[in-house]
C-alpha cells in the first residue's frame, strides 16, 4: 500500500506539494498530457500572451477545482458535466470582466480565446479526473499546478517563437533591427533577420514539437538512471475517469463472485471430500449449489 | 529504411539501378539548367547553388554523425535536394539564406520523418515554402544589374506584354533554376530516355494545366498567353523534376494520372485567382500531401481476387 501511495517524484500522494509538482513536471497538461492544445497554439504569437492566457486559466482551473470538490456530493452524476459548466463560466466570466476592465489591451489580443476558457478541457479533465473525487485542499493545489504547469509550457512557447519569429522577448527587441544590446555584440544582433514562420501558426507546432521531444529525452534520461518515471504521464484525466457503464459494473461483481467462489470450491476440494466420509451428501450438495451460481453468471458475460 | 527488403521468394533479377545511380542522373540532368541559370545571373546563382548543396549535405551527415546512424550522404539525394532548393532561389537573395533553408530541408521536412524514402513532402520544395513566407521580400526580388523588370509571370498578370522567345530561351528574371525552358526540356529528356522518370505526371500535370488555362484564363485559345504561361514561372522545373520525385508521388499508374490533373488545376487555380503570379510550389506540396490518399483508392487488384463491391452485392 506504500507504493501505491506514492505520488509524484516520491512525494505522499494528494498532498499539496505533490499535487503542485505533478502538474507542473509530472502530468504538464500540455508537454506531457497533450491536452488544451487550442489555447496552445492559437495564442502563443508572444511570451506575453502566454503569461495572461496561462494565469487567466490558472485562476478559473484554481477556484473551478476547489468549488467541484465542495460540491461533489451534491452533484448528481447524471447532471455533472452540465453542472461542471456553470462552475467553470462563471469564473469566466469573472476573468473576462476583470480582464476587459484592468488589461483591456490584453483582453483584445487574446480575444474570443478568453472565452473559450470555458471549454478548454484541461479543465474539464481536472474537474472530472480529480476535483470531482478528492478533498478541496488537494484539489485546490491540483488547479493551481496545472494551471502553472499549463502557463509555463505556453509561456515558454511564446517566448521562442516571439524570439524567432520577431526577434523580440516580452517586446523588447533583441534580435534584428533596434536591438537593445549596445556595442558590437548589438550589432551582430541587429542583423538577425526575424523568421516569420514562427509567429505563424505552422511555428507553433515546431515550437511545441521541439519542447515535447526535450520533455521525452528527460524523461529517457530519468529512466536511464534508474529512476521511477511511471508516473509520468500516467494516471492523466483520461486514465483517471471511470465511466460507470452499467454492464461494466455488473461484469466486475459477476468477476468479483466468481472469483471468491473459486477460492471457496478450492479449499473445500482438497479437505471436505476426502476426510469426513460419513457426511459426502452435504459437500456434493456445497458444490452444486456453487456450479449453479457460477453457470448464469457465465451466460450474462458471454 | 532496412537496407534491403526481399519481398518475394527467389529466383531475383539483379539490376544496376541503385539509389545513388538515379540521383546521380537527376544530377546530371539538372545540370543544363543550372549551367543556364548561372550563365544568366552570373557568379552570384553559382555561389548560392554551392552554399545550397554544401547546407543540404553536410546537414545530413552531421544529424547521422551525431546520432550514431549511418552516414547516408553517398546516396546523393541530399545533393538532388540541394540543388533543386538552390534552384528555387532568385540569386539575389543573402548568403545565409540557402543554409537555412538547406537545413530546414533536411533536418525537419527530412531526417526527423526518417530519412530518405519517408519524408512526406518534397524537402527542397518544403523548404522553398518555408522560406517564402519566413522572408517573402527576400524570396521575391528579382532585381539584378541585368534585370530591372518584374518576372514575365507578374508582367502577365498585370497585363503587360511579355516575350515569349525571351521565356523559352530563358533570358528573363527569375529563380535561378527555372528560367531556361530549353535547359530544363534537355534535362528532362535524359531523365526519360533513361526511363527514370516518366511522362505520366509531367504530361497530365502540363495537359490539365493548359486546359485550365484554356478555360478559365481569360484569354482562350490564346497561343502566346498559353505559351507564356507555360515557360513562365517554375512550371516546367517542378512538372519534371519535382512532381516526380520517387517518395512523395503516387506509386500507381492511375494515382499518377490523378496526381498529376490535381497538380494541374491546382497551379492555374494559384496562377489565375491567387493574390501572387506563381503557384507551383504550393501546389506540388499540397499534392504530396494528398499522395496517400491517392494511392489507397488506386491500389489495382490483385489478380483473381473479386472487387470489394461484389462481395457487398452478394452479402445482400
Amino acid at each position: 500500500m506504500s507504493e501505491e501511495n506514492k505520488g509524484a517524484l516520491g512525494f505522499k500522494q494528494d498532498t499539496p506539494m505533490e499535487r503542485f509538482l505533478n502538474g507542473l513536471i509530472v502530468e504538464n497538461p500540455t508537454l506531457v498530457l497533450m491536452i488544451g492544445m487550442c489555447p496552445t497554439l492559437a495564442v502563443t504569437t508572444s511570451a506575453i500572451n502566454g503569461v495572461t492566457m496561462g494565469l487567466a486559466t490558472t485562476f478559473v482551473l484554481a477556484l473551478s477545482n476547489a468549488v467541484i470538490s465542495l460540491l461533489r456530493k451534491v452533484i448528481p452524476d447524471t447532471v455533472r458535466i452540465p453542472a461542471f459548466i456553470v462552475v467553470i463560466a462563471s469564473f469566466v466570466t469573472l476573468v473576462q470582466l476583470v480582464m476587459q476592465a484592468y488589461v483591456p489591451v490584453m483582453y483584445q489580443a487574446l480575444g474570443v480565446y478568453i472565452p473559450l476558457i470555458v471549454v478548454n478541457c484541461i479543465i474539464f479533465g481536472r474537474a472530472e479526473a480529480y476535483a470531482s473525487k478528492h478533498d478541496l485542499i488537494p484539489s485546490f493545489f491540483d488547479g493551481i499546478g496545472m494551471g502553472l504547469g499549463f502557463t509555463c509550457a505556453i509561456t515558454i512557447i511564446g517566448l521562442f517563437r516571439e524570439l524567432i519569429g520577431g526577434g523580440t522577448m516580452f517586446d523588447v527587441q533583441i534580435f534584428g533591427e533596434g536591438s537593445v544590446v549596445p556595442g558590437p555584440v548589438g550589432y551582430f544582433f541587429s542583423q538577425y533577420q526575424p523568421i516569420r514562420i514562427f509567429i505563424q501558426q505552422a511555428g507553433a507546432f515546431i515550437v511545441l514539437a521541439v519542447l515535447i521531444a526535450i520533455m521525452n529525452q528527460v524523461k529517457f534520461n530519468m529512466e536511464k538512471k534508474g529512476k521511477d518515471t511511471s508516473k509520468f504521464g500516467v494516471g492523466g484525466c483520461c486514465s483517471d475517469v471511470e465511466i460507470k457503464d452499467p454492464h461494466k459494473v455488473k461484469d466486475e461483481l459477476l468477476a468479483k463472485e466468481k472469483a471468491a467462489l473459486e477460492t471457496k470450491t478450492e479449499t473445500i476440494k482438497p479437505s471436505d471430500i476426502k476426510v469426513p466420509e460419513k457426511e459426502p451428501v452435504p459437500v456434493e450438495k456445497n458444490t452444486e449449489e456453487i456450479k449453479e451460481v457460477i453457470t448464469p453468471g457465465e451466460e450474462d458475460k458471454k | 529504411m532496412s537496407d534491403m527488403m526481399k519481398v518475394s521468394s527467389n529466383p531475383h533479377v539483379r539490376s544496376g539501378v541503385t539509389t545513388s545511380n538515379i540521383m546521380m542522373w537527376v544530377v546530371i540532368a539538372l545540370l543544363p539548367a543550372a549551367g543556364f541559370g548561372i550563365y544568366n545571373f552570373g557568379i552570384d546563382a553559382l555561389i548560392i547553388l554551392l552554399l545550397s548543396v554544401f547546407s543540404t549535405v553536410a546537414t545530413e551527415f552531421c544529424y547521422e554523425k551525431i546520432l550514431n546512424k549511418k552516414i547516408t550522404i553517398g546516396d546523393f539525394s541530399a545533393v538532388v535536394t540541394g540543388l533543386l532548393l538552390g534552384m528555387n532561389l532568385p540569386c539575389t537573395v543573402p548568403w545565409w539564406l540557402p543554409i537555412i533553408g538547406g537545413i530546414f530541408a533536411i533536418l525537419v521536412v527530412k531526417m526527423l520523418f526518417g530519412g530518405l524514402g519517408q519524408n512526406f513532402m518534397n524537402p527542397a520544395l518544403g523548404a522553398r515554402c518555408f522560406l517564402l513566407i519566413s522572408f517573402p521580400a527576400l524570396m521575391t526580388n528579382f532585381v539584378t544589374d541585368t534585370y530591372t523588370s518584374a518576372t514575365p509571370l507578374a508582367a502577365l498578370k498585370a497585363g503587360e506584354e511579355v516575350t515569349v522567345i525571351d521565356m523559352i530561351i530563358g533570358k528573363i528574371p527569375g529563380t535561378i533554376g527555372e528560367t531556361s525552358m530549353i535547359a530544363i526540356v534537355i534535362g528532362a529528356c535524359i531523365l526519360i530516355m533513361l526511363g527514370i522518370i516518366d511522362l505520366k505526371i509531367p504530361g497530365t500535370y502540363i495537359v490539365s494545366f493548359v486546359i485550365f488555362i484554356i478555360l478559365f484564363g481569360g484569354h482562350g485559345l490564346n497561343g502566346a498567353y498559353i505559351s507564356a504561361q507555360l515557360a513562365g514561372g517554375g512550371l516546367m522545373l517542378g512538372a519534371f523534376f519535382m512532381a516526380t520525385d520517387y517518395v512523395t508521388s503516387p506509386i500507381t499508374t492511375k494515382g499518377k494520372y490523378i496526381y498529376g490533373v490535381f497538380l494541374g488545376v491546382l497551379t492555374g487555380i494559384f496562377r489565375v485567382f491567387g493574390v501572387s503570379a506563381e503557384g507551383v510550389s504550393y501546389a506540388i506540396i499540397i499534392g504530396n500531401l494528398i499522395v496517400p490518399l491517392i494511392e489507397k483508392y488506386t491500389i489495382p487488384r490483385a489478380f483473381g481476387i473479386r472487387p470489394v463491391e461484389k462481395k457487398e452485392e452478394k452479402k445482400a
